[in-house]
């Protein structure tokens, strides 16, 4: 073996700002949850409106996708990217503690802003970038302080090769700064004024709206998270990631192809043929990389499966690779023109947008929390125990989404397409939403299993954090008794 | 003349196949070089043990230590 050993000497690590978007990203977990569950609530039981225009289905729930995304999700990936690039480049943070302070405080303004406009009835109506303009131009300085920190961190590494979960949070940060600036091109409708028109309009408007929503799911909720999963899951086996290879043709094939299929989402609109049909073929050709990158992070585990039966924590990050592999198939398969005749403006869509938002993003998010938090705080987890019964309250959860919303969406679709004899529609419009009550019962209750498990988990973390600090807290009075 | 370039891209029937074969050939390319070369392969797949090379200091990242890493891109195999 020729080898050209160096030594590297391990540099202290930048900790405070990882735990504290780690914090955030629990409270803000909590809270979108609780909207979540409140607004399905409300389409199963509509007098939870209450009349109050505040509260109204229209205007909670851009609070939730807002807090779940970009409070839950992009809190948990700045802690997360912040901590694995750099312990896997082994050098601090660029930048120091002023420049990461400002990552954090401003994108935690951004979110609590955006929520208290969105029930104030102030959005841009466009899905998942409802952001008024002054909140989209702060969001785009906080992300580009984020790069400038990423990029010279791994420019400053200690380590020669650049570890493959920084490609992924690269291209997450990269693309999502293209998106984020080209979707938000809004014209005020004064310099004092909240409210502002789009720059496009009509198809073309259409087109950027949905190139950037599939992208935010292919970029800020599939390849940053696999940049997480490519860290955390051979960290939590002990072992390394089953192949390397795989992982380089995964990052360069999931990134050319998620580009190109936003269009999917217009199908038999005025959107030209030929661009649906690109799209819808894109789809297709990512279930090769999506299930590349998903049998490379299962596989990981191969020759230690029993830890299954032993650690919650990977019960977690492998259950979350199973949803990743489900929903990246039903995801091309939705894509088909065909089949997306039938489930297109229908639940179907919400329960697969859900696979993948709780089953891949969520379950990866908490088990890798599971995994940082102790190490963070340099202590153990409160208790194991309640782990499984997250995990537990989690999955059943999830299935009952899922299967509801299959009831619901497809019942929905078949529905609104059946014709009786004479060529009029077999159904009246609210003969279906009548049909839908009890799966929306169903599914409100699924996201309460969910978002009970993450109560359970906020209290584990806070008992862990807890339980960290009291021995530190014995030490120190110990000094200040032996100093009198 | 690049006025005529530019108007041989923006035919559909030109640039399609154009970013065809530049696409399949920029895939089969990093086929090529990830799975070919027995040294090449033994390089890339050390790359999988970065996240391992400072297991000892989890639990308290103040503390300073010295580590080996492995910067030959020669390197046989273990």
């Amino acid at each position: 073996m020729s080898t050209n050993a160096v030594p590297v000497a391990t540099e202290q690590y930048d900790y405070g700002i990882v735990k504290k978007f780690t914090i955030m990203a629990m409270v803000w977990g909590v809270l979108g949850m609780l909207a979540g569950v409140y607004i399905a609530s409300e389409l199963a039981w509509p007098f939870l409106n209450f009349n109050i225009a505040e509260i109204t289905f229209g205007r909670l729930r851009p609070v939730h996708t807002t807090l779940v995304i970009f409070g839950f999700g992009g809190s948990a990936l700045f802690a997360t990217s912040y901590y694995v690039v750099q312990r896997t480049c082994q050098a601090r943070l660029w930048g120091g503690k002023l420049l990461s302070e400002f990552t954090f405080w401003g994108w935690q303004l951004a979110i609590a802003a955006g929520v208290l406009f969105y029930v104030s009835g102030y959005t841009q109506g466009r899905e998942y970038a409802e952001f008024i303009w002054p909140v989209d131009l702060l969001i785009t300085v906080v992300w580009v302080a984020y790069f400038v920190i990423y990029a010279m961190t791994m420019v400053k590494r200690s380590q020669p090769h650049i570890y493959v979960a920084n490609w992924f949070f690269m291209a997450f940060i990269l693309a999502t700064a293209l998106l984020h600036i080209f979707n938000n091109l809004q014209v005020p409708v004064a310099w004092n004024s909240l409210e502002s028109y789009a720059l496009f309009g009509g198809v073309q408007d259409a087109m950027t709206q949905w190139w950037y929503g599939h992208n935010a799911v292919g970029f800020f909720l599939t390849a940053a998270f696999l940049g997480m999963m490519y860290y955390f899951v051979p960290k939590q086996a002990g072992r390394p990631i089953y192949s390397y290879r795989l992982s380089i043709v995964h990052f360069w094939a999931l990134s050319f192809l998620y580009m190109w299929v936003g269009a999917h989402h217009l199908h038999w609109t005025a959107l030209p043929d030929w661009v649906s049909t690109l799209a819808a073929t894109f789809s297709i050709l990512l279930l090769l990389p999506s299930w590349g990158g998903m049998i490379n992070g299962i596989m990981t585990l191969s020759g230690a499966w029993e830890k299954l039966r032993t650690d919650p924590i990977m019960l977690f990050l492998i259950t979350a690779l199973a949803f990743y592999g489900m929903s990246t198939f039903e995801g091309p398969m939705l894509s088909l023109k065909s089949v997306n005749a039938l489930s297109h403006y229908t639940d179907w869509t919400v329960g697969h947008a859900h696979s993948g938002a709780l089953g891949w993003v969520a379950m990866i998010t908490v088990g890798s929390f599971y995994h940082l938090i102790p190490r963070l705080w340099g202590t153990t987890l409160y208790s194991t125990k309640l782990v499984f019964v997250h995990f537990w309250l989690a999955t059943i959860g999830i299935v009952l989404y899922i299967v509801a919303l299959w009831v619901a969406g497809i019942g929905q679709g078949l529905m609104l397409r059946a014709f009786d004899q004479y060529g009029n529609l077999a159904y009246t419009f609210i003969e279906t939403v009548s049909f839908m009550h009890i799966p929306y019962v169903v599914r409100a209750i699924g996201g309460m299993f969910f978002l009970s498990g993450m109560l359970l988990m906020a209290y584990n973390v806070r008992m862990t954090i807890a339980g960290a600090r009291r021995p530190a807290a014995a030490s120190h009075d110990a000094v200040a008794a032996a100093a009198r | 003349m690049i006025g005529d370039i530019f108007a041989w891209l923006g035919n559909m029937e030109n640039s399609k196949p154009l970013a065809l074969i530049l696409f399949f050939s920029a895939f089969v390319g990093i086929i090529l070089y990830v799975y070919t070369g027995k040294k090449r392969k033994q390089r890339l797949e050390s790359y999988r043990d970065i996240p391992f090379l400072d297991d000892d200091d989890e639990l308290d990242p103040t503390r300073q230590k010295t580590q080996q890493v492995n910067n030959d891109e020669s390197t046989e195999e273990k």
